[in-house]
């Protein structure tokens, strides 16, 4: 007996129930679809997370103030006041950096934005002409904040696409108007490219003023809220960490290390913990689509001991012209395999056709791996074999004077 | 002529629980090659059961049952299926054809699970449903045949393998009267041709058709041979 034979066989007896076999193999379908898809978004996302923090700047290292310790009360990372401009000049202008390409001092705040009659909230960065440069900001109109504004604590700003959108609608052109930043009217010179926006912070909802405005004029602060620097190349990083770090331990007078009053990290920091996160988080949907995979394969098993009861006359009759066990448990087998595999051969496809449409309405990069193909197919063929073989020693022991009387 | 089919003290018992009950007490009997028996008794008094044993289906609690010199009662559930695919041809009172599948692939089942090379089946089965008179309705399945027709699809199955033996358990027991005597003429030519066929029936005049009887009651033969007159079938 060859096995085109009884795979010809089988899939005959399929065809003659198939609304029957239709259902048993959506569950199937379902199970590998969703693991396809989710697994492809997974790794979307990731890409995109992957994407979006490299935009943010090229060998990046941020310093942030750290927390402050006075007494016994102990405020969050960040809420320091410790970071001062002279740090940063002191950042670019030692002879102990060597490292460092580029140092751009910020201070951020979210605020009220008025154009006309409409308003938004937004993020508003103090920001210098190196920004655009360690931030790889690229200007679609107009101009960046410039040298000569922060010197002359010009009211101009720089906005993101997001809030041009938000302000003034879309597909206007907002250069030479005015808005109000906390209620101080500002020009507006420039339009920033869009950096897509997805992700933990929206890289086009922002708006750049210069940074002495933003200190002296609007929120009155003498520290900054991060430096950004950027290193001389990738290899460079840990380096340029370390000699900003004793710089700064010794211009903050600390000696030990632990109680430094700032903290730096790199991008690559943040892009390991943010894969990490959505890794997590792909494994995580796709160990509960695999439930699903598993709940197909019992439908299936389902399917198949209510197929066995049925032909009992069938085993019988087989087994009476000569049918031996290998044989009877070949065609059940079989049979419960072309259910699983051709439900994981259209899961797969439906799989990439949900991951396509998905990624695209909310704007993802679209990957599939080959993995998740193998994974496809492997995943069903051994739920055909897990679940169809209790069925298929069911049929193969029955007694074929038994299978033969059976009403 | 030698025996086609020895069958020597054999005894079947059921344990149904505590209780033992005897189907088959101690039965000898031979079969030679081209004859057509009868095996007829009523309900109950054992002859299922000798069919069971006879057709390979079961094997006897003791004693011996020799097929074609093969000791069937020592042989393992496999071993049992090769003999009932070479050397037994069976026709069931139901037919038991496949549903919804063609008389053609009905006659091909048996080849399935026999080494006959795929070219020669499909006019291997030809051959024999023209030899049962289904020539123009091979490509029928079996909800667009009468009973005698199925039945008949049933023995061109039966014989498609060229088997040592035909067994027929209550052959006409699902069809009208007047296809019965069509039946009964096939197995009067198939005999004519050569062929060994065993009956097994509860009615004397389809019993008839068979040159030897054997009653069988209660588990023993009570009566062995071809006193009557061969009913010639129609």
């Amino acid at each position: 007996m060859e096995y085109t034979e009884i795979i010809e066989e089988a899939s005959r007896t399929l065809t003659l129930n198939k609304l029957r076999t239709g259902l048993a193999m959506l569950g199937i379908i379902i199970g590998i679809g969703s693991v396809i898809a989710l697994v492809s978004l997974g790794q979307g996302s990731q890409a995109a997370v992957t994407n979006q923090i490299q935009s943010l700047g090229a060998n990046l290292l941020t310093v942030i103030p750290g927390s402050q310790r006075g007494g016994f009360i102990q405020g969050g990372a960040g809420s320091a006041t410790t970071l001062t401009l002279d740090d940063a000049k002191a950042i670019s202008s030692s002879s102990q950096v060597k490292d460092v390409l580029n140092v751009s001092p910020e201070y951020s705040r979210r605020t009220q934005i008025t154009a006309g009659s409409k308003n938004t909230n937004t993020q508003v960065i103090g920001a210098t002409a190196t920004y655009s440069t360690v931030h790889k900001v690229s200007i679609a109109e107009g101009a960046f904040i410039t040298e000569g504004d922060d010197v002359r604590q010009s009211k101009v700003a720089v906005l993101g696409p997001q809030v041009v959108t938000d302000l003034f609608g879309d597909g206007t052109n907002p250069i030479g108007e005015s808005i109000r930043i906390s209620g101080k009217s500002f020009k507006v010179v420039g339009i920033t490219v869009s950096k897509g926006g997805t992700g933990f912070q929206n890289q086009d909802d922002i708006i750049y003023i210069p940074l002495s405005v933003s200190m002296k004029v609007l929120f009155g602060s003498t520290n900054l809220t991060s430096i950004a620097v950027e290193a001389k190349s990738a290899s460079l990083m840990t380096s340029a960490e370390n000699q900003i770090g004793y710089l700064l331990l010794d211009r903050h007078k600390i000696s030990n290390p632990t109680d430094a009053d700032f903290s730096i990290f790199s991008q690559n920091d943040i892009l390991n913990t943010a894969s990490s996160v959505t890794g997590t988080f792909t494994a995580l949907l796709s160990g509960i689509a695999a439930i699903s995979l598993i709940v197909g394969g019992i439908g299936i098993m389902n399917i198949m001991l209510v197929t066995v009861t049925e032909r009992t006359r069938e085993i019988g009759l087989r087994k009476a012209l000569g049918a031996k066990k290998k044989n009877i448990i070949a065609q059940f087998l079989i049979e419960s395999i072309i259910l699983t595999f051709v439900g994981g051969v259209i899961g797969m496809f439906v799989g990439i056709l949900a991951s396509f449409i998905i990624s695209r309405l909310i704007n993802l990069p679209f990957t599939i791996s080959a993995g998740s193909i193998f994974l496809a197919i492997g995943v069903s063929g051994a739920i055909g074999i897990l679940f169809g073989w209790y069925p298929a020693q069911k049929a193969a022991n029955l007694q074929p004077i038994e299978a033969l009387r059976y009403e | 002529m030698t025996p086609i089919i020895t069958v020597s003290n054999v005894s079947k018992t059921y344990n149904t629980g505590e209780v033992e009950t005897a189907a088959l007490t101690d039965i000898s009997f031979e079969i030679k090659k081209g004859e057509f028996v009868a095996i007829m008794g009523p309900s109950g008094s054992g002859k299922s059961t000798l069919m069971h044993i006879l057709g390979a289906l079961d094997v006897p609690t003791s004693g011996n049952y020799i097929l074609d010199g093969e000791n069937v009662a020592k042989l393992n559930d496999d071993q049992l299926a090769e003999i009932r695919n070479k050397k037994i041809g069976f026709v069931f009172q139901a037919f038991n054809l496949l549903p919804r599948t063609s008389a053609l692939k009905n006659v091909m089942l048996p080849m399935m699970y026999d080494a006959t090379p795929k070219e020669k089946r499909l006019p291997l089965a030809e051959k024999y449903l023209k030899m049962v008179g289904l020539g123009d309705r091979m490509d029928h399945t079996s909800s667009q045949l009468s009973g005698g027709q199925q039945q008949r699809v049933a023995i061109a199955r039966a014989l498609v393998l060229n088997p040592s033996i035909i067994l027929a358990d209550e052959p006409t027991g699902n069809i009208a009267s007047s296809q019965a005597e069509e039946i009964m003429a096939i197995f009067q030519k198939l005999n004519k041709e050569g062929h060994t066929i065993i009956m097994i029936t509860h009615e004397p005049d389809i019993a008839e058709h068979a040159k030897r009887i054997i009653h069988i009651k209660d588990g023993v033969i009570v009566k062995d041979g071809v006193e009557h007159k061969q009913r010639k079938a129609k």
